[in-house]
């Protein structure tokens, strides 16, 4: 064989170390995730009040060694309530997201792989679930099967259906008619199989970066409901509902309308800075972020 | 010889990347005299791209640029931004691999045209839309009236890019570099569109740059050829000079790598084992050194300057020339 | 020699915008065991679709695909699956063919996987194999992205994929047109070697004569979804029959300065396929062309042994 020249390669290209720099605020995001959830998943561990105790001889205290960020104008400790209130919105504002990834992920795989009659009911559907009003959709909801942290959560998660569903079925259009997935079919694999083995890979990761992103916007529209009187009913405490009663006190006690919005803002940009680096992290390519 | 209307000396490009800088231009010289045809060949990698931008001062803003772009007496390299997009045009014209890509896909063919004139020579509207008509019925499109009015993707390949040639040439440069301007055409009509080019050439006796990776290519329509590799030009040379006696082993391994017409079918080819070096990690020697049948320690250790040792134009950067014996190499 | 793959008048259609495309019409071949074809043409001749429609991967419109006596137009669902294993695919961007997500042992793996080869030590084995006779070293390769290689080592790892499951028939659709011209003679060598190694039998389509030219016993030339010429290599290449024939061979660049680029080729360029023209359809860039060929489809007629043509004035 020596006129063929098929030399072994041995020259292959030495891996690119992955030597990118995840900066300093990516690990404050993850930390003040962390920090949030800890304390959200602890909350009745933790040495504190209970959040509807109400300290009727200290009403909008001030914040002090009693309680450290005050209390409200039913007496009820801040810092408590706020702890509490991260429990409901990191609850809603994770797993309503996981109800449109599942379902929106999976119909708009199917949908881009497939194609043909499915993929026009899919597209339909999501447009008319689009094309309803949202709020007139919590409102009716939340009328016919009450006002609970499950129901908040199912109504936000429907309502995102749509969105995971069109990402996931843009990402697997463009992959389906890549030669991988092509050479794939060609081998005889089953449908199955490459929708789990060559599509999911690749189709997961813009889904999770897309899910951070729906986490965060969850956790205000969790807020936006709560302030509205449409979410967790009282006295269990929600970020939003807080922001709520905080603004009728924002002459006297400001804080207690600041301090919610604060915590929300720091977890909704959390979430964001969290997803947009792991996107970049986890692109295959070199050079990506 | 007339004075050069383009000389590049010592130009080196450096890229950084996330593994160190990347060298893709390493001290190139160059010289171009009105109205002829240099032919830059190379595999892709091997910085001809990158040469080109920085001719034309189009390069990515990271890359950092040494040496001297001198055009018609001025050096490009520490021109003003205003006067360089001036000289663009005018002076300095380039066409694309993909046209596709050059044109703007939004505005019709006549729009681009039309703007290139009123924008570069100070022509009316409709000055500029009759001699948009000439320039496309120049380069060999038919109807051209009509096809001022459609967009670049109502068009072939073929079309688009002789489209592209026509706003290239509608300002009469001095300069036109041709970045693989037939590798994404069939070959049918890339022999059309490298006869347009030659034509044109001629007519308006200007000096072309014709890039390629196809040895084919520039066999037939260049006056002098300069091949690169890893970066730099290991052999430089009169056309004919070139193809009569290579005397750099990559030119020669290059050429032997094309399949033959003339040779039966199932013919071993001559391959060239391996692949280019890394370029963030430069050799101490000779780059072609890992691959070249000929390598030994001093194409190792040392790296082989470009030089014309014979006195005779062609210009080489070997240590075991071939062609030549030992002893006439040192 | 037997035929192992007859194609028997095939036609594939694509319906775009309301109008149909006839991608290939009418085209019948056959490719004896053991044997090269060459298919040549330009863009939007329709060789690729050709290509996929044989695998079943385009279903044809009409005509037939047989396989070593089975009907692969025919064959549905499961049948199908299991027939493909013998038939497989090399495509033009290597790095596009394979997942960018998944390891190259993995990828290599893939098809033992599909046809159920559950002993992992046996896969790593095969794997093993089958890298080796590629060129590459599978230890350093099994554990690495796509992307950590460059196209010519992509398209080696294509090879391998393609041939673990010791396939008969494969189908190279512009295998080298990507790469750059040193890797394109090691991946052509390369080819040619699994070819005698493994008893294969190739449909080789390029848009290269030279390249074709390099590897096949017969080539076919087509044209705007037709078959314009077959014959054997060297003999088309002699003296071709076809004037569309003819003017590939002109056109290809010679690198030798002293042969000058002939001139005046024909001009003009193919005619959008979703719009033929009548009769013959290269007689609008055929210096030959008379009104016999806008009102007659020429068949494909013996013009030598074994070399046939579909032209109302054949060249010689």
């Amino acid at each position: 064989m020596a006129v063929l020249d098929i030399e072994v390669d041995t020259a292959v290209v030495s891996p690119v170390r992955k030597r990118r720099r995840v900066g300093a605020l990516f690990l404050a995001a993850v930390a003040w995730i962390v920090l949030i959830g800890l304390a959200a998943a602890l909350a009745g561990a933790l040495p504190i009040v209970s959040p509807t105790d109400m300290d009727i001889l200290a009403r909008r205290a001030p914040p002090g060694a009693e309680h450290w960020l005050g209390t409200d104008q039913l007496g009820r400790d801040e810092f408590s309530r706020l702890i509490y209130g991260a429990r409901i919105s990191l609850t809603v504002g994770l797993l309503a997201p996981v109800i449109g990834v599942l379902i929106g992920g999976s119909l708009g795989m199917l949908a881009g792989y497939f194609r043909g009659r499915f993929e026009t009911l899919t597209v339909g559907g999501v447009d008319v679930l689009l094309a309803f009003p949202p709020l007139v959709f919590v409102l009716a909801v939340t009328a016919y099967l009450g006002q609970s942290v499950l129901n908040i959560t199912l109504v936000i998660g429907v309502l995102g259906i749509p969105a995971f569903t069109r990402v996931a079925r843009a990402v697997t259009l463009s992959l389906s008619e890549r030669e991988f997935v092509v050479a794939a079919r060609a081998l005889g694999a089953t449908h199955a199989r490459i929708l789990l083995r060559e599509l999911l890979p690749n189709v997961a990761l813009p889904l999770v970066a897309f899910f951070l992103l729906g986490v965060a916007v969850t956790i205000v529209v969790e807020g936006a409901l709560s302030f509205l009187g449409l979410g967790v009913p009282p006295p269990a405490p929600s970020w939003g509902s807080m922001i709520a009663e905080g603004r009728e006190n924002l002459d006297i006690a400001p804080w207690l309308a600041f301090l919610p919005a604060l915590f929300m803002f720091l977890s909704v940009l959390a979430f964001n800075i969290v997803g947009d680096t792991l996107r970049a992290l986890t692109d295959p390519r070199p050079g990506a972020l | 010889m007339t004075a050069p209307l383009l000389s590049v000396e010592g130009v080196s490009v450096e890229l950084p990347t996330p593994r160190g800088a990347l060298r893709a231009v390493d001290n190139v010289d160059l010289a171009l005299a009105p109205g002829r045809t240099l032919g830059i060949v190379g595999e892709s990698g091997c910085g001809k791209t990158m040469l080109s931008r920085a001719i034309l001062q189009l390069l990515p803003k990271r890359a950092r640029l040494g040496g001297r772009v001198m055009f018609a007496g001025r050096d490009l390299t520490n021109l003003p931004a205003e006067a360089l997009r001036r000289l663009r045009g005018p002076e300095l014209a380039v066409v694309f691999q993909d046209p596709m890509t050059s044109l703007n896909p939004v505005l019709t063919i006549g729009t681009q045209i039309i703007e290139t004139l009123q924008a570069h020579l100070g022509m009316d509207a409709a000055a500029a839309a009759t001699r948009g008509v000439e320039l496309l019925a120049a380069v060999g499109i038919p109807a051209p009236a009509q096809r001022l009015r459609q967009y670049p993707h109502q068009l072939s390949g073929g079309m688009r890019q002789r489209v592209a040639i026509a706003i290239a040439l509608s300002c009469e440069p001095k300069l036109l570099i041709a970045d693989e301007p037939t590798t994404a055409l069939d070959v049918t009509v890339q022999a059309q569109i490298l006869d347009l080019l030659a034509r044109e050439q001629q007519r308006r006796h200007m000096a072309m740059i014709l890039i390629t990776h196809d040895l084919g290519v520039v066999a037939g329509r260049t006056d002098e050829v300069a091949v690169m590799y890893a970066g730099r030009i290991v052999e430089r040379a009169p056309t004919s000079r070139l193809f009569a006696g290579m005397r750099m082993p990559y030119t020669e391994a290059l050429l032997a790598a094309i399949p033959k017409l003339d040779s039966p079918p199932h013919t071993p080819l001559p391959a060239i084992a391996g692949r280019p070096p890394d370029p963030t990690r430069p050799l101490a020697g000779c780059s072609f050194a890992p691959r070249c049948r000929y390598a030994d320690g001093r194409c190792r250790a040392a790296k082989p300057p470009l030089g014309d040792p014979e006195r005779a134009g062609t210009l080489y950067a070997c240590w075991h020339p071939l062609g030549l014996s030992e002893s006439a190499s040192a | 020699m037997t035929a192992l793959l007859s194609i028997e008048n095939l036609t594939v259609e694509y319906a775009v915008g309301g109008k149909a495309l006839f991608a290939v019409s009418d085209v019948s071949l056959e490719v004896g065991r053991g044997e090269t074809l060459g298919l040549v043409g330009e863009s939007g001749c329709g060789k690729s679709t050709l290509g996929r429609a044989v695998l079943q991967l385009r279903r044809p419109t009409g005509g037939r695909v047989t396989f070593d006596g089975t009907e692969l137009t025919r064959l549905d669902g499961e049948a199908l699956r299991l027939m493909r294993r013998r038939l497989q695919l090399i495509f033009q961007d290597p790095i596009a063919s394979l997942n960018p997500r998944r390891s190259i042992g993995d990828i290599v793996a893939e098809p033992l996987v599909i046809t159920g080869v559950v002993d992992r030590g046996e896969r790593e084995r095969r794997v093993r194999d089958v890298l080796a006779a590629v060129g590459l070293d599978a230890d350093l390769v099994m554990g690495r992205l796509p992307h950590e290689f460059s196209g010519g080592q992509c398209q080696r790892i294509c090879i391998a994929r393609a041939l673990i499951l010791e396939p008969e028939l494969v189908i190279c659709d512009e295998p080298v047109s990507a790469l750059d011209v040193s890797i394109r003679a090691q991946i052509l060598n390369l080819l040619e070697d699994m070819k005698r190694r493994y008893g294969l039998t190739l449909l080789f389509i390029a848009h290269d004569l030279a390249v074709v030219k390099a590897v096949s016993d017969r080539i076919a030339v087509m044209y705007l979804g037709r078959l314009c010429e077959v014959g054997p290599t060297e003999q088309l290449f002699a003296r071709p029959a076809h004037p569309y024939t003819a003017l590939l061979l002109e056109a290809i660049p010679v690198p030798d300065p002293t042969v000058k680029p002939a001139a005046n080729l024909a001009a003009g360029e193919p005619p959008s396929p979703l719009d033929p023209p009548s009769g013959c359809r290269f007689r609008t860039r055929c210096p030959r062309a008379d009104q016999t060929c806008a009102d007659v489809v020429p068949e494909l007629r013996e013009i030598a042994v074994g070399q046939f043509a579909a032209c109302h004035h054949p060249l010689g």
